[in-house]
């Protein structure tokens, strides 16, 4: 087990380089999913179950959707399609399924290596942690709710109108950036 | 299947300092917002690892239940963040950094 945290970790650290030193807004989103599910392995392998099916289900989930959506919303027009179809070359999704290829290896490893026992020792399951969660920590779930109705609104407020269609929004933008930035 | 938790807590501590440094070096290094973003995802899984190692420790749920407050934190950045990267985007056509300086940042 000490093993297959070792590479998980190895895996996360080349991924999230890979993020960072990415050309391009969804390979680096691909593999910050990449680095998100080499996480989750880690913190299964340390013992907190729980954590590392939120940090599938929510981060490389719920969160990296929204990435998704930006990301696809940025990109438009043909140019991105002349792009798409560079995209789909050996030399650029080797690494990326190299490294997939490795987590599930090691995912199949941890799942056969787990028996048919019980929790083994020093899993800290669901169970405790929804107990401290909602007992010691229940002012800070209240905060926590409380943060997540300021980000909904606070999206809510920021995001463009679309009742006009994308390509008339964008056009009347850039027609009015000129007139405002002399402005200022 | 022993021992679940057999990494040593210094090995896992350094690989969440190395997340939480090259999460840095990726918002310092890159000027393209959505890149800033991304990078700003790995601080905050490399502060949720050090957290569930530190759980995985002392064999505490408390950990746990900070990692999913991070969780919570990170989510309404992102809808925040990526709402004012839209916004910017349809504003200036660009997502750059540079070239958004309207405020003479």
């Amino acid at each position: 087990m000490t093993v297959v945290c070792y590479v998980a970790s190895a895996v996360a650290i080349i991924a999230a380089v890979l993020v960072i030193t990415g050309q391009r807004a969804m390979h680096a989103l691909l593999h910050l999913v990449l680095m998100l599910l080499a996480l989750a392995l880690v913190f299964f392998t340390l013992g907190a179950p729980f954590v590392a099916v939120l940090q599938v289900v929510i981060y490389a989930g719920a969160i990296m959707v929204l990435f998704v959506f930006v990301v696809m919303m940025l990109n438009l027009g043909p140019p991105g399609e002349r792009q798409e179809r560079r995209w789909l070359g050996a030399q650029v999704w080797a690494i990326p399924v190299l490294l997939t290829a490795i987590l599930l290896a090691l995912c199949g490893y941890a799942i056969a290596d787990l028996g048919t026992g019980g929790a083994p020792a020093g899993v800290v399951g669901p169970k405790e942690v929804g107990i401290a969660l909602y007992r010691d920590y229940l002012l800070a779930v209240e905060i926590a709710s409380l943060l997540l109705v300021a980000g909904l609104v606070g999206a809510f407020h920021l995001a463009p109108p679309t009742r006009a269609g994308e390509e008339a929004q964008t056009a009347s933008a850039n027609s009015r950036q000129p007139e405002e930035t002399a402005d200022g | 299947m022993a021992d679940i938790a057999a990494a040593p807590t210094s090995v896992m501590l350094g690989v969440a300092l190395a997340l939480f440094l090259i999460g840095m070096a990726g918002v310092m290094i890159r000027r393209d917002l959505l890149y800033v973003l991304m990078s700003l995802e790995i601080m905050f899984n490399g502060a949720a690892l050090a957290f569930v190692t530190a759980a995985a420790k002392w064999k505490q749920p408390d950990g746990q239940v900070m990692v999913i407050l991070i969780l919570v934190a990170a989510a309404a950045e992102v809808g925040v963040g990526l709402g004012l990267v839209l916004r910017l985007y349809h504003r200036f056509g660009t997502v750059d950094g540079d070239q958004i300086s309207l405020m003479k940042g």
